[in-house]
């Protein structure tokens, strides 16, 4: 009974991992500039690993397993936004332009304000 | 239909759909069209690739490998901040289509190789070292 309750959560786990990966793939073609394709590459991208490895803790049914796996859940949801704000910041810096209906840059004059 | 054959089934269609989102990130990578959307791109195939590599975890029940997709993980952060700093070292040398790097490349292919002059190395000019600079303040 447990075992099968597991494979369910397992499927489901599995699914909608392998569903957010499949958003942020169609996100990063479909959105019109940098700024907004990081958007859905680092957060929808990031759970969708995130709970691949969740489902493999889980599918496991052993404790130190699901520890590893929800330290890599975590490792990966700590990373992704740090890499993503550096490399929006290092784009904004450098001046790759916003989508042209933007509607306000609130990093525009940041370099005179500070 | 048992759990098992439910399980086995979705672990397919999750194959199928990671399929799929890889094939459109490597679109995105192909058309760009600037260096930080392909960077982005690689980063989103980092996090696909580590799903694809859970996926085989749950099949093989190897679960040794959580642990080279956390150290997959790693890497691809890695990659990303050092591609941020070399985005933010190389300037604005790219026009907002990248048309300005694909002309820099042709005329980089066309140019000949310059020969190098014999002893040509670079001199600091006279008068203008940090002693010369410290006197001066005197």
């Amino acid at each position: 009974m447990t075992d099968s309750i597991l494979a369910i959560l397992t499927a489901l786990l599995v699914l909608s991992g392998a569903g957010f990966a499949l958003v942020a793939a169609i996100g990063l073609n479909r959105l019109p500039d940098l700024y907004t394709r990081m958007h859905a590459a680092s957060k929808a991208g990031t759970v969708g690993s995130g709970l691949l490895l969740l489902a493999v803790g889980v599918h496991a049914g052993d404790l130190s397993t699901f520890a590893r796996a929800l330290a890599g859940f975590f490792f990966f949801v700590l990373t992704a936004p740090i890499s993503a704000h550096l490399l929006a910041m290092a784009a904004h810096k450098v001046g790759y332009p916003l989508y042209g209906e933007s509607v306000r840059d609130e990093m525009k004059d940041y370099d005179k304000r500070i | 239909m048992t759990a098992q054959v439910i399980l086995s089934y979705s672990i397919w269609l999750a194959f199928v759909v990671l399929c799929i989102s890889f094939l459109l990130t490597v679109w995105r990578v192909i058309r760009g069209p600037t260096l930080p959307d392909r960077v982005v791109a690689l980063d989103m195939l980092t996090g696909i690739v580590i799903g694809f590599i859970a996926l085989i975890a749950i099949r093989t029940g190897f679960t040794l490998y959580i642990d080279i997709a956390i150290s997959l993980g790693l890497v691809g952060f890695l990659a990303t901040v050092a591609f941020a700093r070399f985005i933010l070292s190389r300037g604005g040398r790219e026009g907002p289509q990248g048309e300005t790097v694909k002309a820099d490349m042709i005329r980089a292919l066309a140019a000949p190789v310059p020969e190098p002059r014999r002893g040509a190395r670079k001199k600091t000019a006279a008068g203008t070292g940090p002693a010369v600079r410290r006197k001066a303040k005197k």
